[in-house]
């Protein structure tokens, strides 16, 4: 008990003695966890029930029949007449309109509605009220997508109504997935969905896109549907629950893959992070390990100080990765597709089985990333690390010989990268990571119809995919990851280089020519990882999105991606790599034979 | 005859107030083409501080440095990295030699640093490595060779760039008597050959082979003595290094 409690008072000393480095693993560690514990709180909250429980609160139709012209409405109608259906509602008109809010313009389907409700498919109101002359109800995922709140002023077809109510349904899939029962005004147009008054409805049409007509059965026997399709009945027009149950489950799976794949994006470069800021710290502590070891410390007590400082920052993020995530879920289903369900689930629970696996990857990302350097720490000569000796560098004779070739500054850039493989590795592999999501994203959007990230706002159309929305969160927090990733490599490959910088000094070497090695040193592995990301990102794309379609997004677009993670890599080392460079010589030199 | 390196009232300080430490407190010197000049003193004194002046890995307080004709304490980085790379090369005590690189390695770099094409940097480096009788040990890594053939491959490396003058600190400060006078011949072979010489000692021994020995305390040149013997003579007896 006296050994564990004096390993925990000396872990967490070291702790306390360097505040900053210690957050920042924190910080790299959280990332992570807070990720994977929305990906699996999401993953506890079953969208079948909550369509399930939509579907009983709104009285949800059995089927619906959509986008039913005027001359085939009597053979829709006469259908609805046939045995085992026990309920009809309507036909209500629909005019496909164009919508402008919030400086968005959008396709939508408007529903004319009795202000007084039917037998069936009753949209409940959440917000407002129900449709009256001159009020328009949005649905929820449509009027969150677009920012919309009850009271505001819309334009349809020019005309301009009043948002009375925001409800929801079962009888449609959430926006942008609404399209699916709906024929799109223009390709790649994702209609939302808007009620208002029969009058109103029909007033809207237009002799380009003339008025249709909406008409929804309740069946004695719910499960028949399926069997009514192969009797020649829902066929064509006519759309099943199930298949809209099924369009919600899918969307959201895809939800939660998306959060998934993030998750481990988002571990495996933590790994990356913590494994620099915990090397670069290791190697600042080798004085400290061999006192430890001076004063009777054994190799394993070393290994157990050094180890036991990171698991408690791991216990650490994972109480903030948890809590982290838990606030977090409910405003990721306030704008995902649980937002069309009427049991959005606003407080998502945290199981203890959540727990138990977020505690084991932020204990995994931090066992990996620090048992080899906590390893030879210990390891390490005690008379050695009293003197402070750094690590013996890793000699590469064929690299050294290549590398005489080369002008100053890619020389001695070349030979630092060589000198520490590790952490070369480890940098390039952070930018593989961050240009895979990245390349993967702008494939999603490519393959979805939509803009590359950015131009969104100009094309006028509501940037409101929900996976898209989900990929841009999990997009910044791995893109912010990486820049403090690429900023302690750099101090790291920096505090390494002070030696063979200082001598090469004295050999002549300007201090530009120093700070272009150390820029070069950093580049030389992430050149390569920014390549590797390309084709890993499509291969990431093909494997998980189930062999759909994939559209390439255009040439510039990649390239951009690719120069700019070289780009900000060269930015975020050039202030370290330059006041590295202008460092006193003959104190640098001094230092290390103190 | 003017002198290949010269200082003029250079003073370097560090700290403040009742901190503040003279390092080098208004030295004058002038060093002849192909001269071997010791500077001697105890640890402390400042000797150190002023080869990297010298040298110009630091810059004085106030006060001139000149080396052939160029007056170092007005160049800039850029100036400075110029002069060292073509005119200046150091020894140090603790040798400075890259672990992961082996001896020849290590002597071709200042030449390949300097824009040498690679061919021509390592036949120069295998040519001081023969002067310097460690043609044999060209490829062994630092950690295979002893302390005096650690020194002998960093003078060497010093030669690199055909500098006008070598800046040694303590040279043979971190070597048994053996390895220093094979490091004392090496010096002598050097001066023979019209190589001008600073060498910074604590080392009475080192310093009675020099052709010009000043005296150091405090900052300050206390003393200065001309040697007849230096370096012509006979190293080893006058070093007292053998029989």
């Amino acid at each position: 008990m006296g050994r564990l409690a004096l390993i925990a008072r000396l872990a967490l000393r070291d702790l306390r003695h360097r505040p900053v480095e210690a957050l920042l693993v924190l910080i790299a560690i959280t990332a992570a966890t807070t990720t994977l514990t929305l990906g699996l709180v999401l993953h506890g909250t079953s969208t079948g029930h909550s369509y399930e429980q939509t579907r009983a609160a709104t009285a949800g139709p059995d089927a619906v029949a959509t986008d039913v012209s005027a001359s085939y409405l009597p053979r829709v109608l006469a259908r609805a007449k046939q045995a085992g259906v026990v309920a009809v509602g309507g036909p209500y008109p629909v005019a496909s309109v164009l919508m402008r809010a919030h400086g968005y313009t959008a396709g939508v389907t408007a529903e004319g509605r009795d202000q007084a409700s039917g037998p069936i498919d009753r949209p409940d109101v959440v917000q407002g009220t129900w449709v009256t002359p001159g009020g328009v109800v949005v649905e929820r995922s449509f009027a969150a997508a677009l920012g919309l709140s009850v009271g505001e002023r819309v334009t349809l077809n020019g005309r301009v109504l009043r948002v009375a109510g925001i409800a929801v349904t079962a009888a449609s899939p959430p926006y942008p997935e609404s399209g699916f029962l709906a024929t799109p005004l223009a390709a790649g147009d994702e209609p939302g969905l808007v009620w208002l008054t029969r009058a109103e409805a029909a007033s809207l049409a237009t002799p380009a896109a003339p008025l249709t007509y909406t008409v929804e059965v309740k069946l004695a026997d719910p499960a028949a549907t399926t069997a009514l399709a192969g009797a020649d009945g829902f066929t064509g027009n006519w759309t099943s629950w199930q298949a809209i149950a099924a369009e919600d489950a899918k969307e959201v799976t895809n939800e939660q893959l998306v959060l998934d794949v993030g998750s481990w994006l988002l571990g495996l470069l933590s790994v990356a992070s913590v494994a620099v800021l915990v090397g670069g710290r290791l190697a600042e502590q080798t004085r400290r390990v061999g006192l430890l070891k001076a004063v009777g410390g054994t190799p394993g007590t070393v290994l157990l100080v050094l180890l036991a400082e990171y698991l408690m920052l791991a216990l650490a993020a994972t109480a903030a990765g948890l809590a982290a995530g838990r606030l977090a879920a409910p405003v990721l289903t306030s704008f995902s597709f649980f937002a069309g369900l009427q049991a959005a689930p606003a407080d998502p629970p945290v199981t203890a089985a959540t727990a138990a696996l977020v505690l084991a990857a932020a204990l995994a990302i931090a066992m990996l990333a620090t048992a080899l350097p906590a390893l030879r720490a210990a390891r390490a000569s005690t008379v050695r690390a009293l003197a402070d000796a750094a690590r013996t560098p890793a000699r590469r004779a064929r690299l050294t010989a290549l590398s005489a070739r080369l002008p100053a500054p890619l020389l001695l850039g070349l030979r630092l990268a060589a000198r520490r493989p590790g952490r070369s590795v480890l940098s390039g592999v952070s930018v593989a990571i961050t240009v895979t999501t990245l390349v993967t994203v702008l494939i999603y959007r490519a393959s979805h119809g939509q803009p590359p990230p950015g131009a969104a706002a100009a094309a006028g159309g509501p940037s409101a995919n929900p996976i898209s929305q989900v990929m841009l969160v999990i997009t910044v927090v791995l893109v912010v990851l990486a820049v403090v990733n690429a900023v302690f490599t750099a101090w790291a490959t920096v505090l390494d280089a002070r030696y063979p910088s200082a001598l090469a000094r004295t050999f002549g070497t300007t201090p530009s020519q120093v700070a272009a090695a150390v820029l070069a040193a950093q580049l030389l592995p992430a050149l390569p990882g920014a390549l590797i990301g390309v084709p890993a990102g499509v291969g990431l794309y093909a494997a998980v999105s189930n062999g759909s379609a994939l559209t390439m997004p255009s040439d510039q677009w990649v390239a951009a991606v690719v120069a700019g993670a070289l780009l900000a890599v060269a930015l975020f080392t050039a202030v370290p790599a330059r006041l590295g460079a202008h460092g006193p010589v003959a104190a640098i030199l001094r230092s290390e034979t103190a | 005859m003017t002198p290949l390196l010269s200082a003029r009232a250079v003073r370097k300080t560090y700290g403040r107030g009742v901190a503040l430490v003279r390092a080098v407190d208004e030295v004058d010197l002038d060093v002849a083409t192909g001269e071997t000049v010791a500077i001697m003193g105890p640890s402390g004194c400042g000797k150190s501080t002023l080869l990297h002046l010298l040298g110009g890995l630091d810059r004085p307080d106030s006060g001139q440095i000149t080396l052939a004709g160029k007056q170092v304490s007005r160049l800039g980085e850029r100036g400075l990295a110029r002069m060292r790379r073509s005119a200046v090369g150091f020894v140090f005590q603790a040798f400075h030699l890259m672990d992961e690189l082996t001896a020849v390695e290590n002597v071709e770099l200042p030449a390949l640093l300097a824009g040498r094409p690679p061919r021509a940097a390592r036949r120069r480096a295998l040519e001081l490595l023969d002067r310097t009788g460690l043609a044999d040990r060209a490829r062994f890594l630092p950690s295979a060779l002893s302390g005096g053939q650690r020194q002998r491959v960093a003078v060497a490396r010093a030669l690199a760039n055909e500098p006008l003058i070598v800046l040694a600190d303590e040279p043979t400060g971190n070597l048994d008597s053996a390895a220093t006078l094979d490091v004392l011949r090496l010096f002598d072979g050097l001066h023979d050959a019209g190589q001008t010489l600073v060498i910074v000692t604590h080392d009475s021994r080192i310093a009675a082979t020099a052709d010009r020995l000043i005296t150091m305390r405090d900052g300050a040149f206390v003393d200065e003595t001309r040697l007849t013997g230096g370096t012509a003579g006979s190293l080893g007896k006058l070093a007292g290094l053998e029989s």
